[in-house]
């Protein structure tokens, strides 16, 4: 068995009908412990206090809007390569869903720094690229809509996520690069001293896991959408041709 | 429901702002899904009938 084979829409579509009930579920049951758990049960931070508690939505949501984007890269590397129209309809599914992660990892971000930096907004490089990568993500699905042949589409917006991917790298590694700025480092980190303490780390863990859960969910159910618009409006345009006499409607 | 002292309002709205997206996000998502199914099956219908 091949992954190309999901290349195919109808497989595709069997295996995502298969899928998608469980990753639901798992992506519910995650987000209501891991919050409830992260919001109900974890002390204050000594220095943040309970704003600490924005911790299980801000690092999620970042976490997924960069990560959405590399998913969009790979499939529109995809496209570009082989030609496969799944992998470019899921590219288009996945846009809306990094634009909704992006929007709450700014709001959250911006809701948690007014009372820890004495502002909603400063110009930091990690602020600064996220919202460059936000407006990269409008500018992705502003092009999807603004052309009508669906190949030349996929093909202007695949290039347009090439380009993006500069600012959604830099969103991630921006404070390593320039070591300035407001923002902290990473939350999360594989040295135990940088790390956030275990009674936050476990519930920000399983927030994790329901967020990348949910935008497989969505991004599986948006795809298997595009995939029947194509269907309807193939089909569609097939019908207009058999009605249609030979030299078309006006002949 | 926690003491959240004085960062109650920064917390709260934290999570209505997000809950309130990943809601709308979900249900959009789901809304259109649902059309499009209705309307490939009646183009099926009526390439069939």
């Amino acid at each position: 068995m091949s992954l190309w084979e999901y290349a195919n829409p109808v497989k595709f579509l069997g295996l995502s009908e298969r899928l998608l009930p469980w990753l639901w579920a798992l992506a519910a049951v995650c987000l209501l412990v891991g919050l409830t758990w992260g919001f109900f049960l974890t002390p204050d931070d000594f220095r943040q206090g309970s704003t600490v508690k924005i911790i299980y939505l801000h690092v999620p949501s970042a976490l997924m809007a960069i990560n959405a984007w590399f998913m969009m890269l790979v499939a529109s590397l995809i496209w570009i390569v082989r030609r496969h129209h799944v992998s470019a309809l899921a590219a288009r599914a996945a846009a809306p869903v990094g634009i909704v992660m992006t929007l709450i990892a700014l709001l959250t971000g911006a809701i948690w720094g007014q009372p820890m930096w004495g502002t909603y907004w400063a110009w930091d490089p990690r602020l600064t690229s996220f919202l460059i990568l936000f407006l990269f993500y409008l500018g992705y699905v502003a092009l999807w809509e603004a052309i009508e042949d669906p190949d030349t589409a996929a093909d202007l917006t695949s290039i347009l996520c090439l380009v993006g991917s500069v600012f959604a790298v830099l969103s991630r590694y921006a404070v390593n690069f320039w070591n300035q700025g407001l923002h902290q480092g990473a939350s999360l980190s594989l040295d135990k001293e940088e790390n956030v303490a275990d009674v936050f780390y476990f519930p920000l863990l399983v927030c994790i896991a329901g967020f990348v859960l949910l935008f497989l969910a969505l991004v599986l159910y948006r795809t298997g959408t595009e995939i029947r618009v194509r269907r309807t409006a193939a089909l569609r345009a097939r019908a207009a041709r058999i009605v249609a006499p030979e030299g078309g409607l006006d002949a | 429901m926690p003491d959240l002292g004085k960062y109650a309002d920064a917390v709260l709205s934290a999570y209505a702002v997000s809950i309130l997206l990943l809601v709308a996000i979900v249900g959009l998502s789901v809304w259109r899904g649902r059309r499009v199914r209705a309307a490939l099956r009646d183009v099926e219908a009526q390439q069939d009938g």
